[in-house]
């Protein structure tokens, strides 16, 4: 039973990757970024767990840099996704466009928060 | 009943010695004449530097008072002055120098040849003749005069007295005063200059001036003497009011100089010039009321003045000074009064009489009257033996009167009229039938009761409660029998936590008494209970015994304070010496800074969040990422460039921000880096729109 368990679940991962190899691989960039940048914000709050809040603001905004990115890329794999048809007119360009301008934006944002 | 905090009570107190000081200042203390202390001061103010004064005018000042005051240990300057005596005799030196010189030469008698007086005075006649200043007129004449002393033999008497004299007094003004030179300003100072030289010329003169011409300066002396200032208590002085051309003149130089030209004029010209008594008593009282003044000039205008008033041809002042003006009624002292010349030398025979003495209290009557005063020939003074039973302790003003037995003297001598003189009488006054009890508030029964002698050293200790009576009484006799209230009676109770209250003892004739009733007193008591230490203080400047004595202690027992309205305590009164004190030390407190990381533990994150960028940047070459799509023309290529670099752009500024910039320059900044971004952005991403779409439709 757990072994026909286990085998299930690898059967399971299997099917999953195998279907995550046809995504396009553009989308798998912009995975592989937010991946990124959730690493680097668990690894700060890791550190934040280990040595205290102090200064809290840095930390805020060294997590929020990091979720926010993350957040601004999710955002941008949407628009960029032909399966989407809600977004079938606008082009990926004009969506990397406005990736960057709120990249800009925010990190203004944190670079004024990091004290 | 009355209850002061502490404030009210220190004001009470202040008041108190206000209204002391004003009740003495109707009779103000009479200057003594001159004494020893004058004669240290002269030696002290003329003291020769290296054996000589500083100018003869000095040295005429230092040798002149040593003179008056017959100072027995003066310095001897003889030997370094008569040179310079005779120096500027030689010499064609100026008027006042020579004027200074021939001053000089008449205390010292240095050995002049008469040859030199002959010389200078046929010079002095020519300057007299030629003079048109005031002032060269009263050197060069009052230099002739000490010739005539100094050289009997040499010939100084005036030619044409008559026109110096007229030309000197051309210069008069209608209010008595005289001009330096034709200038309208005129000088009261100038006055007594004038009549000097004018007294000079009438002693010089080789024929008799006209009397009239006398008369008319009789009559502009008694105009001076009307422009005379006054105080209140009698003293009378002259005063420079309008500063011209000329130095200014104090009102004691101007004064002196009056002085001296009024009684020159008086002892050279025949009769008598009628100048009040009074006035000249007060310029006497004037110069003694100086005291010892700290500066040379003035100690010898003073002295100088005061012995040309000693033996003035007008009138003579008497001083009538007292050797004390406490007496007390315990010692049985006697009632001493001195009466003698402004340099303190004998008076004539004279009786002393007390026209009546009255209490500051009661002005209206008198406790003596009409007393004549024994005069005690060894001691000098006018003794008054025995002080009635009607003069109790207290302030008095004694008013004496000079009598001369020589029924002419009153021609010769000032004595005043009536002089009033402050006298203190004190005593011990008897302390009596000190009571302190603890009363039943609503009976009055008596719960306990105590005697004290508070000459001794009684101490009790009471214990009340809130609805219980204090009530303390004692007496005060005077000598004579009578009641006395002090300026000072006050109880004070004082808490064991420093707070203290405290209270005007009343008096209804002898009884002094006062009740407390704790009921009333609870709220400004503050609640307080516990013990209290009592304190009496009974003080008066006239009453010999004043004490202050801590009486015991009172253990009182006080209600709680209602929570409602529990009144706060106020802070106790600060010792107003501790404000002189050091201060606290100020300890600063700063912010402890907050715990921080290791910092080795702090680089091992910084590398640990690089991690995942390598991890991204391996995954994106396991996707096999290529910059195929990175445009190849010119145009493109440049505005791809440009984009890349204007982000790397923003983001160095954003972290130049973060390191120094301020908000407005990173926005400004930013703006403009924003148009090029936004320029060139444009322009590569919609070339990369345009090819694909491009790829699409091909």
């Amino acid at each position: 039973m757990a072994r026909s368990t286990s085998k299930d679940a690898q059967d399971l991962f299997r099917a999953l990757w195998s279907a995550y190899s046809a995504t396009p691989t553009n989308l798998k960039i912009i995975d592989l970024y937010v991946m990124y940048a959730v690493f680097t914000a668990l690894i700060q709050v890791v550190y934040m767990a280990m040595v205290g809040s102090f200064p809290f603001n840095s930390f805020l905004s060294g997590v929020l840099s990091c979720v926010g990115t993350a957040v601004l890329a999710v955002c941008l794999r949407i628009q960029v996704n032909k399966e989407n048809k809600e977004f079938k007119d606008l082009a990926p360009e004009r969506a990397f466009a406005d990736f960057v301008l709120c990249n800009l934006v925010l990190h203004l944002v944190i670079m004024n928060f990091l004290g | 009943m009355l209850l002061l905090p502490r404030m009210s009570s220190n004001l009470a107190r202040l008041l108190l010695l206000l209204l002391f000081a004003f009740s003495i200042c109707d009779a103000v203390a009479l200057p003594g004449p001159i004494s020893d202390r004058h004669r240290s001061a002269a030696l002290e103010l003329f003291a020769p530097q290296h054996g000589s004064f500083a100018s003869l005018e000095e040295s005429y000042e230092a040798l002149r008072i040593f003179e008056i005051l017959a100072v027995r240990e003066k310095p001897d300057v003889r030997a370094t002055t008569c040179p310079k005596v005779l120096e500027n005799l030689v010499s064609s030196t100026p008027l006042k120098d020579l004027f200074y010189a021939l001053k000089v030469n008449g205390i010292l008698k240095c050995k002049v040849n008469g040859d030199i007086f002959k010389d200078i005075a046929s010079r002095l006649k020519a300057t007299v003749k030629d003079a048109k200043t005031l002032v060269d007129l009263y050197y060069s004449i009052g230099s002739l005069l000490l010739i005539k002393d100094q050289a009997s033999d040499v010939d100084v008497l005036l030619a044409d007295a008559d026109g110096t004299f007229h030309s000197i007094k051309a210069l008069s003004q209608s209010d008595g005063k005289w001009r330096y030179t034709d200038k309208p300003e005129s000088s009261t100072y100038a006055a007594g200059l004038a009549l000097e030289a004018l007294a000079g010329v009438i002693t010089l003169a080789s024929s008799e001036i006209d009397q009239s011409r006398v008369n008319l300066v009789k009559n502009d002396i008694l105009k001076l003497f009307d422009s005379i200032e006054k105080y209140d208590d009698g003293t009378f002085y002259f005063d420079e009011k309008l500063v011209g051309g000329h130095e200014h003149q104090g009102s004691i130089s101007t004064t002196s100089s009056v002085v001296r030209g009024v009684f020159a004029f008086a002892a050279v010209t025949s009769g008598k010039i009628n100048l009040p008594g009074d006035k000249i008593l007060g310029l006497a009282k004037f110069f003694l009321g100086i005291g010892i003044p700290g500066d040379a000039k003035d100690l010898f205008n003073q002295i100088e003045s005061l012995a040309l008033l000693e033996s003035n041809r007008i009138s003579i002042p008497l001083i009538l000074s007292l050797p004390a003006s406490v007496y007390s009624l315990s010692n049985k002292d006697k009632l001493k009064v001195r009466v003698n010349t402004v340099l303190g030398s004998a008076a004539p025979p004279l009786t002393v009489k007390l026209v009546r003495a009255f209490s500051t209290v009661a002005k209206d009557s008198a406790v003596i009257q009409n007393k004549d005063l024994k005069y005690d020939q060894n001691s000098g003074h006018h003794v008054l033996d025995v002080l009635p039973d009607e003069v109790d302790v207290g302030i008095y003003v004694f008013v004496f009167e000079m009598v001369l037995h020589d029924a002419d003297g009153e021609k010769v001598y000032a004595t005043g009229g009536q002089i009033h003189v402050p006298i203190y009488v004190t005593g011990i006054v008897k302390v009596s039938n000190a009571e302190i009890a603890v009363l039943d508030n609503d009976l009055g029964s008596i719960e306990t009761q105590k005697t004290l002698d508070l000459a001794g050293n009684d101490i009790v200790s009471l214990s009340a409660n809130h609805l219980q009576k204090f009530r303390f009484s004692f007496q005060l006799t005077t000598p004579r029998g009578h009641a006395f209230k002090p300026h000072q009676a006050f109880l004070k109770l004082k808490h064991e936590t420093k707070y203290e209250h405290i209270f005007v003892v009343g008096n209804a004739g002898k009884k002094f008494e006062i009740v407390l009733d704790f009921l009333g007193l609870v709220e400004k008591f503050y609640y307080l209970s516990g013990r209290y230490d009592i304190e009496l203080t009974v003080g008066d400047a006239v009453m010999e015994n004043s004490f202050l004595r801590p009486l015991g202690h009172l253990e009182l027992d006080l209600p709680e304070a209602p929570t409602s309205k529990a009144p706060r305590l106020p802070p106790l009164a600060v010792d107003p010496y501790t404000r002189y004190g050091p201060k606290a030390e100020i300890t600063h407190l700063f912010r402890t800074p907050e715990k921080r990381p290791p910092t080795q533990l702090s680089l091992i994150f910084l590398s640990l969040t690089l991690l995942p960028l390598i991890g991204f940047l391996v995954g994106l070459l396991r996707l096999g990422v290529n910059l195929r799509n990175f445009p190849s023309s010119a145009a493109p290529a440049t505005y791809a460039i440009l984009f890349h670099l204007g982000i790397a752009a923003v983001l160095v500024l954003y972290v130049l921000f973060w390191l120094k910039l301020d908000l407005f320059t990173t926005l400004k900044t930013t703006a403009l880096l924003g148009v090029f971004l936004l320029f060139v952005g444009h322009r590569i991403l919609s070339h990369l729109a345009t090819t694909s779409a491009k790829l699409k439709s091909a």
